[in-house]
């Protein structure tokens, strides 16, 4: 592919250059414009911004690309900071970043270099397209976290970008609602509660959705279809009419154990919410182990047999370590349902089993209090940590078991 | 097998986490239900705080559901499971609540505290016990506050009603609550009904037609808000120009996170807000709620609750005992919906005329809602 890009020939500076960078400038200029109050006399000034700089570095050619790149960079944050302070100089930096990259790009005709020479303009053209628009799914996915994590750290009760934390001042900022989720029974308790939940409802819908899957596997069950259907409905009923059919379900249960079994209220409270969650991460389970069941050899079991293995032996020495990765995913996904819910456990539970995500509801619902964004902060670090804790590990044994040479 | 220890154990050890009887046949946790933010805060600094300290071995779990608490509660006794013990209600739902059995009755002179001066609870909340269940905590206001900084200029600050009907003097957005109640008088007192006639007025279909016809001549300029935490975000955020809700919340905005926003008070709306008992509760949880109950309506806890809420309390004898906030150290007084400055013009919320009307109106309004 590098030898390719020696071939290409710069495109015409005036018709082609020029043109495509002034519109990116138009773009970043009309957005600046909008934040001091004229949009339009921003297009005009940013896309003559542009223009001046495709034609800028286009001729100064003894420069090195990158260099030329963060020397944009540069003066672009200093020129912005001149109007905006720190704000102004981040955002000139980010701004002339992307402008002198696009520049270059575009002036030095690298857009051609991952396509095959023999493309027409319009194939180039969809080519880049959808690289751009991959670009912008990823930015859209991730771009909402970017605001939630920065207002955490808001010196006031509102969901608010003030003046001082656009200019960057610390006065702008502080840690205290990360104080406040750490250091309140108000959000430590759901936090607990939700750690009780989570991975007993796990271990009970890993456990039965398991065996679920390696029955529904057998070819000889009778109306099985019928069975898997049901096994699967939660997924597919309406969250709020599987809720509402639970409550009224699990409130006599509930009424029962107390009264005939003489267990407390509270703890009657972590069953029905364990029980109903439970339900809810059994159809995850299914799914995916059943999934991995496909390719589970059956014959293997025969063989387990045939040397003495009692079925029980067989399961859990044969069939289980190769089904694992369905399980372990199918955990996965049953743990997250569990942890997420509020629909559930809002009509379940009690206010002594207030999850975290049930905390989260009514903050938002009653206070808009940043205390929620910070917990939102440390939740997606957490799943940030797991994951890729997760993916290293399982990199290390393939690594181990020589599967991959990475 | 290994699997089944550990839920077993676990569950054991939740289990015996919440067994620790109190002494005296009450129960040892008692779920409360509140609002949630600075009001529910200045709930728990002035009763609950202090009644854990009295009473130690007593947990007390917040459940921050009063906004559907009528429908849950409802749900609850369907199912003959109701894990509430107190319930902060608006004196509307504690009438509908009561109506409907799901409340139970109460006895002032009983339950409450006398005041300490001798006056039997009774007269010491005087009108203010609007229905048989109901135990009054705090009088409050739905009322408008404005953002300083965009009063246009060379206008004077809004302080009139009608001021927020009228678009071509004090452009901006405003919110609203998305409910007819409150909207609908506003409109009308300012479309010519003089204050006494709002209701009849109301009553009528022509009545109910000219106040949404008022409220549409702003509707492009409304953001319509449903839980009383919307507006004061609306107002930090700079998005509307003014908001209605409940005076507290504008209080916290502007006094303790220091908003540039300031008050319309004129037409503000009187409502109650107390406690109800749900019906049917077990011996043991019944005494304990009631002998929280009798500390948490006293005088001295009443107007203690003023020192972080502006709200007035609903005691006569508490009003005098109202001091300052408990830690900025300002007079709570001028903040109160009660304090002369700001009921120069107020408006006093009718039960019965919503009991009766509310649901047709609700339809009629939603449906205008939706045009």
């Amino acid at each position: 592919m590098n030898e390719l890009i020696v071939n290409i020939k710069r495109p015409n500076l005036l018709t082609f250059t020029m043109p495509i960078v002034a519109v990116l400038g138009a773009m970043f200029g009309f957005v600046t414009g909008n934040i001091f109050g004229d949009p339009f006399i921003g297009a005009v000034g940013g896309a003559v911004v542009g223009a001046v700089l495709a034609l800028a570095l286009a001729k100064i050619v003894s420069i090195k690309r990158w260099k030329k790149i963060w020397g944009v960079a540069v003066v672009f944050a200093v020129v912005a900071a001149l109007f905006g302070g720190v704000g102004g100089f981040l955002g000139g930096f980010v701004v002339g970043l992307s402008m002198g990259w696009f520049a270059t790009w575009v002036g030095t005709g690298k857009y051609r270099a991952g396509v095959p020479i023999y493309y027409t303009p319009g194939q180039v053209l969809w080519h880049c397209t959808f690289l751009f628009i991959c670009a912008f799914v990823f930015f859209f996915l991730i771009a909402p976290l970017i605001p939630v994590v920065w207002l955490s750290f808001n010196a006031e009760n509102f969901f608010t970008f003030t003046p001082e934390m656009l200019s960057f001042k610390s006065a702008g900022y502080s840690l205290k609602h990360y104080r406040d989720f750490l250091g309140t029974d108000e959000w430590m308790v759901p936090l607990k509660n939700s750690l009780i939940i989570a991975p007993i409802a796990t271990l009970i819908s890993v456990s039965l959705g398991t065996l679920a899957a390696i029955g529904l596997s057998q070819s000889h069950v009778p109306g099985r279809q019928v069975m898997m259907a049901i096994l699967i409905s939660p997924m597919i009923v309406p969250l709020i009419i599987s809720a509402t059919g639970m409550f009224f379900f699990y409130a006599p249960l509930g009424n029962w154990l107390q009264l005939n079994l003489g267990l407390n209220q509270a703890f009657v409270g972590y069953v029905k919410v364990i029980l109903a969650h439970a339900v809810l991460g059994i159809p995850f389970v299914i799914i995916t182990v059943t999934a991995t069941l496909v390719g589970f050899d059956s014959s293997l079991t025969r063989a387990a047999a045939n040397m003495g293995a009692d079925p029980v032996t067989t399961f859990f020495r044969v069939q289980m370590p190769l089904i694992l990765p369905g399980v372990i995913s199918g955990g996965l996904f049953a743990f997250i349902t569990s942890f997420d819910e509020v629909v559930v456990v809002l009509f379940v539970g009690s206010a002594r089993q207030q999850t975290l995500p049930w905390q989260m509801y009514t903050g938002l619902r009653e206070q808009i209090s940043p205390t929620i964004l910070a917990a939102a902060t440390i939740l997606v670090s957490v799943s940030i940590l797991l994951l890729a804790t997760v993916e290293l590990l399982r990199r290390r044994s393939e690594r181990l078991r020589g599967m991959s040479p990475g | 097998m290994r699997l089944l220890t550990s839920i077993s154990v676990t569950a054991l050890l939740v289990a015996s986490s919440g067994t620790s009887f109190a002494a005296d046949d009450m129960a040892s946790n008692m779920t409360l239900v509140s609002w949630g933010g600075a009001y529910q805060a200045s709930q728990t600094a002035a009763y609950a705080e202090p009644y854990k300290k009295m009473h130690p071995d007593v947990t007390i779990t917040w459940d921050e559901s009063s906004n559907e608490a009528v429908a849950k509660l409802r749900a609850m006794n369907e199912a003959n499971n109701v894990t509430w013990d107190l319930v902060d209600v608006v004196a509307a739902d504690a009438l509908r609540l009561c109506d409907e059995g799901l409340a139970m009755e109460i006895d002032p002179d009983e339950m409450l505290e006398a005041a300490p001066d001798g006056t039997s609870a009774e007269d010491d909340f005087g009108d203010l016990l609007v229905s048989d269940c109901f135990i009054p905590q705090i009088v409050y206001s739905t009322t408008f506050g404005y953002r300083t900084d965009m009063v246009p200029e060379g206008v004077s600050a809004p302080d009139d009603i009608c001021d927020v009907f009228d678009v071509e003097t004090y452009p901006g957005k405003r919110s609203l609550e998305k409910r007819p109640i409150n909207n609908m008088e506003w409109a009308l007192l300012c479309d010519g009904v003089a204050k006494d006639d709002v209701y009849d007025v109301l009553a009528t279909p022509e009545g109910q037609q000219q106040a949404l016809d008022k409220l549409a001549t702003i509707k492009d300029d409304v953001i319509w808000w449903s839980a009383g935490a919307d507006t004061p975000q609306l107002l930090a955020d700079g998005e509307v120009f003014m908001g209605s809700t409940y005076n507290g919340r504008l209080f916290s905005a502007i006094v303790e996170q220091d908003q540039p926003i300031a008050m319309l008070w004129d037409a503000q709306v009187f409502d109650l807000d107390g406690w109800i008992i749900p019906a049917g509760l077990p011996e043991d949880r019944l005494a304990r709620v009631k002998d929280f109950l009798r500390f948490a309506t006293d005088t001295q806890r009443l107007a203690d609750q003023a020192k972080y809420i502006s709200y007035g309390p609903a005691r006569a004898s508490s009003a005098p005992l109202v001091g300052k906030h408990a830690e900025l150290g300002i007079d709570m007084a001028p903040h109160m919906p009660t304090d002369p400055k700001n009921s120069k013009n107020t408006f006093l919320y009718n039960y019965e005329f919503w009991a009766d009307y509310r649901d047709d109106i609700d339809a009629k309004f939603q449906a205008w809602l939706a045009q």
